[in-house]
């Protein structure tokens, strides 16, 4: 994990989402302190001046009522919000977490699993799975299906941007970017139980030849994820370091959801040998 | 069947082997037991049974309800000091002092406590004290009902706080979130104690709104109209009617846990079709309106302050009204930006931010309508006061991350993170506390008949917001920076520092709590050089300043004729200059002098709340611990308690008779 320095997190954006995200927060900031800041100012000026030491104030003791300050006062604070209700309903489309990034390359397919308290990320396309550690090559669109294998939790890397649930029995959907080589942290952001605060993993965003290397190492070493496997994986756990596994069947990922989290769909049990025989 | 006797009662339900809980356990019943022996050995107990316990009077359940929000104040607060301690210890590898096993049990007890038991006990004390009086009314529309509330919410803390030393709390964050709370996952009592508990004080909610509601709609004074009624009535009636709506959803939803929990059911399950996420968007359909429960009524409290201590009507009333029942309204619209990350779509998630932000419009309203209050006015810097500036200045800060959030693309990097903590907290401690404060500090003399002394409340003041501020700016900050919420240590050293200050920050809290309860000792002390005499120490402007402090029990010996809004104002001054109200004449009648001697009648002191309360806490811990025999005669005795005093002959006593034994506090 990096030690911080500012700006960092959610403020120090390294993929498009994250950098969309960013640029939404301050601008919005920026609108609302247009308001919020006069607001402050004239609190403090009417306060100070109408003190009741002040001779120099002139009292208005029955004032209660202006029809063009009652225009004012509606109209202020709703055309700030017609702006920024605007930008709230355009980004939410822009930045739905379903809708795939532009690009060239297609997406990259990684099927996230929330284990307690640990992360299983299986890349269906290559039939490898890593825990607690994403490894991604630099500038490609990634594609991710999100399970949970037993409670709620939230997939989230800040400097990625959008957080989304994992919830047991359902599929999210979630795109990212990252640009650069380098290591981000990643979390939980949905309390999860007694492993909770260890429930961090790490992207390793490598250069294309470096991930291209990564991949075949652990085709080569990797040991393999079978329904057995999987269900020592599965249980409790923290705070064990990442390991990466060379053949998964992608069959895996199906059967956790169909399971509702668990495995219970007959056929998973022997999901190493069609991944095999498959290649 | 020892199983049959106790359930899963043992032994080691007590916290025997973990000390940090085994000396709060026993602090806990030092304090409880040595103020029981006060008590008894003071022979305190006929009086507080006569004049407390068992009374139906508003105003002495009003006081109750803010004694046990105080209280609770502590315990909660105690929480927040452990939980900023141990996160200003785990950084970077170390664990602090307290494992996740306690740790959260107490954020989830923190969240817990401090909501429902302080918030939400210490709006509904303020509402119940203030609102009858405002509107010139003998009592609330139930008064016996009134005390049932009170001691079903007061069954509730008991319950919640037998947690700490029979048993454990809940593990799972202050909304128990399944699948985490199902059986599967959460297999101890704790769990349990958080449903029953709020099982409990939510009926107690409940009635609580439905008289309030009651009281506001039917016994306004003679010539009140709903266009003279004070702000504050307005945002208890809004805040009530929410509490109507919303507090069945709750009952419902924790019920549906509860039948998951205990007979297998499937609501919220992973297995047989349960579904998590309808837990959360039901417990969120009731859990936003009760963010407006609590805000409302402190907005109130924040007009009547900033139209007393400036001297002035409030600037737009008619808008203010509006403005409050449009926030009633739209609190029910917006639920699903709690959870914007669940995946539901671009057009769902449009539409919740959009209906969030539409409510800063009508908040905004309000921020500019006291602002304009207080231009042209004059204006005296109490200690109230100072909460309502405090309030000004904190809550637009608060308002506007509470905007960004709405932005559902800003939440999908900021959603559980400590930016939202900090906002909260910037709502609730911003709004709520200073509102009840505010409110604590103008209503006192009315209760006591002695004002608090205006120094310490003004340190009092001071010490939170500046507390305030340096325990949650650095929130924000560690937010942005990637830190979310209900960590109980974290990799990152780069975020020591700002935990440190966060920590300085709750003590410099802790010290502005320790300044009002000394504050409370001083005033009592010194209550002579404070005397209320004339039952208008602040120069107000509604009702209730118009009957002497503390009032009598029958409020007003004539029911006052209300002729214009801000009635006592206009029958000190006279009407104003300019309006319909100066053509009838009526509104520069002084008020009929108090008539003690006339035959008045008052509710009779009931001990049927105190009573259900007893058997409901009995229901509550034989329940939670799967003891059959004891939850039946807990049940039982509820019905039966309710069945004898439905069969009542006697309900009122003729004031005369009582006038003479009532001693009040000041006395």
């Amino acid at each position: 994990m990096s030690t911080s320095i500012w700006p960092s997190g959610v403020l120090d954006p390294q993929g498009p989402v994250a950098a969309a995200e960013r640029t939404i927060l301050l601008n919005a900031t920026v609108i609302m302190l247009a308001v919020v800041v006069p607001v402050i100012v004239c609190t403090g000026l009417f306060a100070w001046w109408f003190r009741s030491g002040n001779r120099r104030a002139r009292r208005r003791p029955e004032w209660s009522y202006s029809g063009a300050l009652e225009v004012l006062v509606w109209s202020v604070p709703l055309l700030v919000i017609i702006f920024l209700g605007g930008i709230a309903w355009l980004s939410s489309h822009e930045l739905d977490p379903r809708k795939p990034l532009a690009g060239k390359a297609p997406a990259i397919k990684v099927q996230v699993v929330s284990l307690d308290w640990r992360w299983l990320f299986i890349y269906p396309e290559l039939g490898i799975a890593s825990v607690d550690r994403l490894v991604a090559p630099a500038g490609s669109s990634l594609q991710f299906a999100l399970t949970s294998a037993s409670v709620m939790n939230s997939f989230l890397v800040p400097q990625l941007g959008s957080q989304i649930y994992t919830m047991a029995g359902m599929v999210t959907t979630l795109h990212l970017r990252v640009d650069r080589p380098g290591r981000y942290p990643g979390l939980s952001a949905q309390f999860s139980g007694a492993g909770f605060s260890d429930m961090r993993f790490e992207v390793t965003a490598l250069a294309q030849g470096d991930y291209q290397a990564w991949v075949s190492n652990v085709r080569a070493h990797g040991e393999t994820l079978d329904a057995t496997r999987y269900r020592q994986l599965a249980q409790p756990t923290s705070g064990a370091a990442p390991m990466s596994f060379g053949h998964v069947d992608t069959g895996l990922f199906d059967a956790i959801v169909a399971g509702n989290g668990t495995l219970t769909v007959a056929g998973a049990g022997a999901p190493s040998a069609s991944a095999m025989a498959r290649r | 069947m020892m199983t049959a006797l106790l359930g899963r009662l043992g032994w080691d339900a007590l916290p025997l082997r973990q000390p940090i809980p085994l000396a709060a356990a026993a602090v806990v019943a030092l304090v409880i037991v040595g103020a029981l022996s006060l008590v008894t050995v003071k022979g305190w107990w006929p009086y507080l049974w006569r004049e407390w316990i068992t009374s139906v009077d508003h105003k002495r359940v009003g006081v109750m309800y803010v004694l046990l929000a105080l209280v609770m104040l502590l315990r909660g607060f105690v929480d927040a000091l452990m939980m900023r301690s141990q996160l200003a210890l785990a950084a970077a590898g170390a664990q602090g002092y307290l494992p996740p096993e306690h740790y959260n049990q107490i954020f989830s007890a923190h969240g817990t406590i401090m909501i429902f038991f302080v918030a939400m006990t210490f709006m509904v004390g303020l509402m119940n004290f203030v609102v009858p009086l405002q509107i010139g009314a003998r009592d609330v529309a139930f008064p016996v009902l009134n005390s049932v509330s009170f001691w079903l919410t007061a069954a509730g803390v008991l319950l919640m706080n037998l947690s700490l030393v029979v048993g454990e709390f809940a593990r799972t964050g202050w909304l128990v979130y399944p699948p985490l709370s199902e059986l599967a996952y959460s297999p101890g009592v704790g769990v349990d104690y958080y449903l029953w508990a709020l099982q409990i004080s939510g009926v107690g909610t409940l009635l609580s709104g439905i008289n309030l509601t009651t009281t506001i709609l039917k016994l306004r004074a003679p010539g009140m109209g709903y266009g003279r009624m004070p702000m504050f009535c307005w945002t208890a009636l809004a805040s009530n009617l929410l509490i109507i709506a919303a507090f069945p959803i709750l009952t419902g939803t924790l019920g549906m846990l509860l039948l998951d929990r205990y007979l297998g059911f499937h609501f919220f399950t992973n297995e047989l079709g349960g579904n998590a996420m309808m837990y959360v968007n039901l417990i969120w359909a009731w859990g936003h309106p009760e963010v407006y429960i609590l805000i409302l009524p402190a907005f109130g409290v924040f007009s009547e302050v900033i139209t007393t201590f400036s001297g002035k009507p409030l600037f737009g009333y008619r808008s203010m009204a509006a403005a409050t029942m449009a926030i009633c309204m739209l609190s029910f619209m917006v639920w699903l930006h709690h959870f914007f990350t669940m995946g539901a779509g671009a057009d769902v998630n449009g539409f919740f931010g959009v209906m969030t932000m539409i409510i800063a419009v009508p908040t905004g309203v309000k921020i500019f309508n006291w602002l304009f209050t207080m231009y042209g006015g004059t204006l005296r810097f109490t200690a109230a006061m100072h909460w309502a500036l405090g309030f000004i200045v904190t809550f637009v800060i608060g308002g506007m991350t509470g905007v960004l959030l709405a932005i559902p693309p800003a939440d999908f990097v900021l959603h559980n993170s400590l930016f939202l903590v900090a906002h909260f907290h910037n709502v609730v401690i911003g709004g709520v506390v200073f509102g009840a404060f505010a409110g604590y500090t103008l209503w006192f003399p009315k209760a006591f008949g002695f004002t608090l002394d205006e120094r310490l409340g003004k340190a009092a003041f001071w010490c939170w917001f500046v507390g305030f501020y340096l325990a949650f700016m650095p929130l924000y900050l560690l937010g942005l920076m990637g830190a979310t919420r209900r960590m109980q240590h974290y990799a990152d050293p780069g975020w020591q520092p700002l935990m440190v200050v966060a920590l300085c920050g709750a003590l410099v809290i802790l010290a502005g709590i320790v300044l009002t309860v000394v504050q409370l000792v001083v005033s009592v002390r010194t209550r002579d050089e404070r005397r209320d005499t004339n039952g208008d120490p602040w120069n107000g402007r509604t009702l209730e300043w118009s009957t002497a402090s503390p009032p009598p029990a029958w409020n007003f010996s004539t029911l006052p004729q209300v002729a214009a809004l801000d009635a006592f104002w206009r029958t000190k001054y006279g009407a104003p200059p300019d309006t319909d109200e100066s053509a009838d004449g009526s509104g520069s009648d002084p008020l009929p002098a108090p008539d003690t001697a006339s035959p008045l009648s008052v509710p009779r002191p009931s001990a049927v709340g105190v009573v259900i309360a007893f058997f409901a806490v009995i229901a509550g811990f034989a329940l939670v611990w799967h003891i059959a025999w004891l939850a039946l005669l807990g049940l039982g005795g509820v019905v039966v308690t309710g069945l004898a005093h439905a069969w009542r002959t006697e309900n009122e006593i003729e004031v005369h008779e009582l006038y003479l034994n009532t001693p009040g506090i000041s006395a």
